[in-house]
């Protein structure tokens, strides 16, 4: 066990750094740089705000340097928002895009796992039909267009809730809604199938011949097993939820860690982008190697390799 | 010769050996044809009622956004003058007056927007570009995953070990991120390419379109890889293959002629689903404004002009969305049905 964990972190890590190489150099190659947009800039400072960060100098020797940096914790200053460090950006950000995504993730395996189970149990009937042809719309939807529906409707014409920003409970509804949307109509697939699949397995004969009771059988047997493949899922799913997405807070001016991102990217911001990509990548990196742990610990079939 | 009586040979007449009668022959015709793997699937697929109402929708949009441009009055790109953000159906003061003088003008079915451009032939020039980008990028992703998918399976140990390293380093990299710096950095090349003789379909196409398409050869046919490796992984281990083998069959030769077309149920069905997830994606890429570049519309950047008004106009958000929710659903429900028609083995 220990010598599975001891691979895969080896992996994980050779990953993020690999992650991190192609983003620098990719980065570096492509035309334009940071101080550029800005029109009232002469050619002298713009040389000095280069040399001030370093842009001056070869491509790999600041590779070198930022790794060094980055291997002790320095992840730079912004070369956008003067006088603030990248950690600071990022630890300012994320929580605020963390929250909205932990309650989306929440509010998707509230309501998918138990209309999952429900389908499966009433399998062929219309309560099953029903959440099947819900499910399988809100994984036709894309989240722009759910966005902007629920804006549309709860925020210009009913007037219910805000619309933009993220200071009351009330703001987070309608982001989290739009959020949850499409995986709690996969994950309610997901349970569903998974489900039927233990519903049919001899273990499920066994109790009920030996006269363990309904919920009992539902909960201890079936549930636990049928449980795994949502667990694979909500892993990645919250690692991408958690860090933001675009399109959301785009829409509902939600200052997070997704717009962050954007405006990094289209303004070069070099630094931030660095920082954020190792960022999001080791989040995601890391829960899917917690996720493989945890599966192989709580599933017993699968055998450590 | 003298037979022996307890013999328990077969006792063989001359008759036997007559030819048959053509009534006898009669029971060895083949009443039906034998039904094939694609008949098969073919019949267990009309069957599917979902699926054949979803392909009838497929047909009309395709109608809709191929064939009907083409007979429709108006440009996507010509901005009518006085025609400003029209309801549906209604007319500007212009054309109000020409209908009174007694012609005959084309109603603007879906209205216009604000620039004065016909909706209706905008919404079906941005379902055809939305189409075309997800028809083309699940080519590419079909041929590049596939082809490493079972290339990694098949040679297996260090050679799977590393491929499937860069597929996770391409899974962890944030996609927005290189879409971005790929658009910068293709643009320069585009730009000169369309000077090279023989490559004018460049400026045809737009750099954008380009960049979109170069951007799903190199990033999203993981899924497709992992699909096919590990379908592979199961087929090798076959005895057709060993066979193929032992006669000599070089490996080139047993990937394209026996593994691949032993996963061809898989392949056709995650194609099917990945024409929906590249029209999403475009959608969504088109909706942040890095998708086609304007006069060319598609239907995620129809929602997002269409955001601002959305207190006073909301059919232009209305038209796109719906639209666009439902090429994806059918292509979604198709994929389905072909699952459960070429390889059963998956259902549920």
């Amino acid at each position: 066990m220990l010598k599975y964990i001891a691979k895969r972190v080896g992996l994980a890590i050779v990953t993020i750094w690999a992650v991190a190489t192609i983003t620098f150099f990719l980065m570096n190659m492509v035309p334009g740089g940071p101080f550029l947009s800005e029109k009232a800039i002469s050619p002298q400072a713009t040389a000095a705000l280069e040399a001030k960060y370093g842009l001056d100098k070869p491509m790999f020797q600041r590779y070198l340097t930022y790794m060094g940096d980055a291997l002790h914790g320095d992840f730079g200053d912004s070369l956008k928002q003067r006088g603030r460090t990248v950690t600071s950006i990022i630890l300012m950000k994320f929580p605020v895009s963390a929250r909205v995504g932990g309650c989306a993730v929440l509010c998707s395996l509230l309501i998918g796992i138990p209309l999952g189970c429900l389908a499966a149990l009433k399998r062929g009937k219309f309560l099953d039909s029903l959440i099947s042809v819900v499910a399988t719309c809100g994984i036709a939807v894309p989240s722009f267009v759910i966005c902007t529906l629920l804006m549309y409707f709860l925020g210009v014409r009913l007037k219910l809730l805000p619309t933009m920003g993220i200071t009351s409970w009330q703001n987070y509804i309608m982001p989290v809604m739009a959020l949850s949307f499409y995986p709690t109509a996969y994950i309610m697939r997901l349970m569903r199938s998974s489900m039927l699949d233990v519903l049919g397995q001899d273990y499920m004969r066994t109790a009920k011949a030996k006269g363990v009771a309904g919920f009992m059988i539902l909960f201890k047997h079936a549930l636990r097993n049928a449980i795994l493949p949502v667990v694979t899922y909500v892993g990645p799913l919250l690692a991408y939820t958690v860090t933001g997405s675009f399109v959301v807070e785009k829409i509902f001016v939600i200052p997070g860690l997704g717009g962050e991102f954007i405006t990094a990217i289209t303004g070069r911001d070099y630094t931030l982008i660095m920082g954020t990509t190792i960022f999001l990548a080791a989040l995601i990196i890391t829960m899917n190697v917690v996720v493989d742990i945890v599966y192989k610990l709580v599933d017993p079939r699968i055998k450590l390799k | 010769m003298k037979e022996n009586p307890i013999s328990f040979q077969m006792k063989l007449k001359p008759e036997d050996f007559l030819p048959a009668t053509e009534e006898e022959k009669q029971s060895q015709v083949i009443m039906r044809e034998s039904v094939s793997f694609w008949k098969d699937g073919m019949r267990r697929l009309l069957k599917n009622k979902v699926a054949m109402v979803s392909i009838v929708v497929i047909v009309l949009v395709m109608i809709f956004s191929f064939i009907m441009p083409a007979f429709y009055p108006y440009s996507y790109k010509t901005q009518i003058k006085g025609a400003n953000n029209l309801a549906p159906m209604e007319y500007s003061e212009e054309e109000q007056a020409r209908i009174d003088a007694g012609e005959k003008v084309f109603p603007h079915i879906f209205g216009t927007d604000k620039m004065g451009r016909d909706y209706a032939i905008r919404v079906m020039m941005g379902s055809r570009i939305s189409l075309l980008v997800g028809l083309i990028a699940t080519g590419i992703i079909l041929v590049i995953g596939s082809a490493y998918g079972s290339i990694a399976a098949f040679f297996g140990g260090w050679t799977d070990l590393v491929m499937m390293r860069v597929v996770d380093i391409i899974y962890t990299v944030p996609d927005i991120l290189l879409i971005v710096l790929l658009k910068f950095a293709l643009k320069a090349p585009l730009d000169s390419l369309k000077d090279v003789p023989g490559f004018g379909w460049v400026s045809i196409v737009g750099e954008n379109l380009i960049s979109i398409f170069i951007v799903f050869a190199l990033l999203y046919w993981v899924g497709m890889a992992r699909m096919v490796r590990s379908q592979v992984l199961m087929l090798k281990e076959s005895e057709y293959v060993t066979a193929a083998r032992a006669l000599g069959v070089g490996n080139g030769k047993i990937i394209k002629k026996h593994l691949l077309t032993n996963c061809i149920g898989t392949l056709i069905v995650t194609t099917t689903l990945q024409i929906p997830s590249s029209i999403f994606t475009e959608s969504f890429l088109s909706f942040l404004g890095m998708g086609v570049a304007v006069p060319l519309p598609s239907l995620g950047s129809l929602a997002s002009d269409a955001i601002n008004g959305i207190n006073t106009y909301p059919y232009l958000l209305f038209i796109p969305a719906l639209l666009i929710s439902l090429i994806i659903l059918s292509f979604n429900l198709l994929g389905d049905g072909l699952r459960d028609a070429f390889d059963p083995k998956l259902k549920n």
